[in-house]
């Protein structure tokens, strides 16, 4: 019995300490996004609440925990409270996976990649959820957008995905990250990187793919019927969708933890922070591709999803392989 | 398809070129200011909250001529007068509803004292409704707290008029 408690007890301790941090950075990531956003833009952005207006998420979460919830008459009231939860739930519970280092991992389960692939497909119910239960014309239609899109490009993801597994021949990310200590894979599978990034745009609903939020047709699309923190519960769990999406880049093409040079100044840095630094810069780009795109078409959205990216990445499958096999360099476990 | 055009797509040229025009605008000066902490210059002929005015003796400029309130398109003014001990008129009552104003400044054009004015105050926003009913003790407040500044502007538009 004791045994037991104890081991609850240290997991929930692991748990909180890769949680709290998380959190924290999606408070910050949000902030960072208006704020470039804003520069681009020549604005200043948000800049009174604390230092460079660092604690404006908290203050808007502290807003939004104010704020009275209201549940439309005509909803379904369970799913409709379900899908704000189930939305964060599953961006938060994917970081279970992420290795900072190569022992900071939760769970170094031997297939991470397909854990992560799986739950990053599941965050679509929260939004269906959400639109369905709303029992309103623009959620639905926005979920149903969100839906279609976000299966559309988690295929070109997958395949994607392929192509660095094809080359590192495991599926446990901590594996993934070591096969990348010679050379990053985003040099060998450039236009994967690009097409990846691209796809991640679309999967978390990111401009100039926002067609689920597009607010000069769908008002907010799947969130307009939601209020106070279960609308907070969304948005968080976008934004921690977003940060996952710009670690799982950094760790399939931009080599995770890895120092970018082994030499002496880039040596002192902690290899968990290369790992930020590299989420870091994966975000900021994020930013300023929504700073400076209008909104796709949604027929161009899904030509591009399926027309382009999917061919290219198939072939690009082909040729990793063709290579990988001509040159007898197949990973061989 | 042209196939320098081609290129141009394959290789996201437009983009890039986007994004590190994106990248240079986010080290230039910013066009906003920092709105609670300064605030932009504003025109003699500003129209903000009213006032009434003062004689430098402490006399109410206004003599209840009632030409605002006749002229008021919202009807947001309300004046009663009355004859005081001295012989002079003056008003009893001079309400102006400020959510019904519209901040045309016709009572300001039509006042032949120079009584009403609209100064350069626009924060003035409050928490309740009522707090904007404002009454003529209010009004001749405001007049006391800003009349450096509403000498100035009537002086500076004296010229033009």
């Amino acid at each position: 019995m004791f045994e037991y408690l104890n081991i609850i007890f240290l997991e929930t301790y692991k748990v909180l300490f890769l949680l709290l941090p998380v959190l924290t950075a999606v408070a910050l990531m949000v902030w960072l996004d208006r704020r470039v956003w804003a520069f681009v833009q020549k604005r200043r952005g948000p800049n009174v609440v604390g230092p460079f207006g660092l604690f404006q998420s908290l203050a808007d979460a502290l807003k939004y925990l104010f704020k009275e919830i209201i549940i439309p008459a005509s909803s379904n009231k369970i799913i409709f409270i379900l899908a704000p939860i189930v939305t964060m739930t599953l961006a938060l519970v994917a970081w279970a996976v992420i290795p900072f280092n190569e022992s900071l991992v939760i769970a170094d389960i031997n297939v991470g990649i397909l854990y992560l692939f799986a739950v990053s497909s599941l965050g679509v119910y929260g939004i269906i959820m959400g639109g369905w239960a709303s029992n309103s014309k623009y959620p639905f239609l926005g979920s149903i957008r969100s839906a279609a899109q976000m299966v559309s490009y988690e295929v070109s993801i997958g395949v994607i995905i392929i192509n660095v597994l094809l080359c590192v021949g495991s599926l446990n990310l901590t594996d993934i990250v070591l096969a990348q200590e010679n050379l990053w894979f985003v040099i060998p599978l450039f236009p994967m990187f690009v097409i990846f990034f691209i796809s991640a745009l679309a999967e978390t609903n990111r401009p100039p793919f926002d067609l689920p939020e597009a607010e000069a047709e769908l008002v907010a699309g799947y969130q307009t019927e939601y209020s106070g923190m279960m609308y907070a519960m969304f948005w968080l769990g976008e934004y921690a969708n977003i940060l996952l999406m710009c670690s799982l880049g950094s760790i399939l093409f931009l080599g995770g933890w890895l120092p970018a040079i082994e030499a002496f100044p880039f040596n002192f840095i902690p290899d968990f922070m290369w790992l930020i630094l590299k989420i870091l810069f994966l975000f900021i780009l994020f930013s300023l591709v929504k700073a400076i795109v209008p909104r796709y078409r949604y027929d161009q959205l899904m030509k591009l999803g399926w027309k382009i990216f999917l061919p290219m990445s198939l072939i690009w499958v082909v040729i990793t392989a063709s290579y990988l096999f001509y040159f007898d360099l197949l990973p061989s476990n | 398809m042209k196939i320098s055009r081609f290129f141009k797509t394959i290789l996201l040229l437009d983009i890039l070129s986007g994004l590190l025009i994106a990248l240079k605008e986010i080290f230039k000066n910013k066009k906003t200011i920092n709105y609670p902490f300064e605030k932009g210059k504003i025109s003699p002929r500003f129209r903000g909250e009213h006032a009434l005015r003062r004689y430098p003796n402490g006399e109410e400029r206004c003599i209840a001529c009632k030409l605002c309130e006749a002229v008021c398109p919202a009807q947001a003014i309300t004046i009663e007068s009355a004859e005081r001990s001295d012989g002079s008129r003056k008003t009893t009552r001079y309400d102006i509803d400020m959510m019904k104003c519209i901040y045309c400044g016709l009572c300001e054009e039509s006042c032949p004292v120079d009584a009403i004015v609209q100064g350069p105050n626009f924060e003035f926003s409050t928490e309740t409704r009522e707090e904007l009913y404002y009454n003529k003790e209010k009004l001749l407040d405001n007049g006391d707290r800003w009349e450096t500044i509403l000498a100035a502007n009537i002086r500076a538009d004296k010229p033009y008029r």
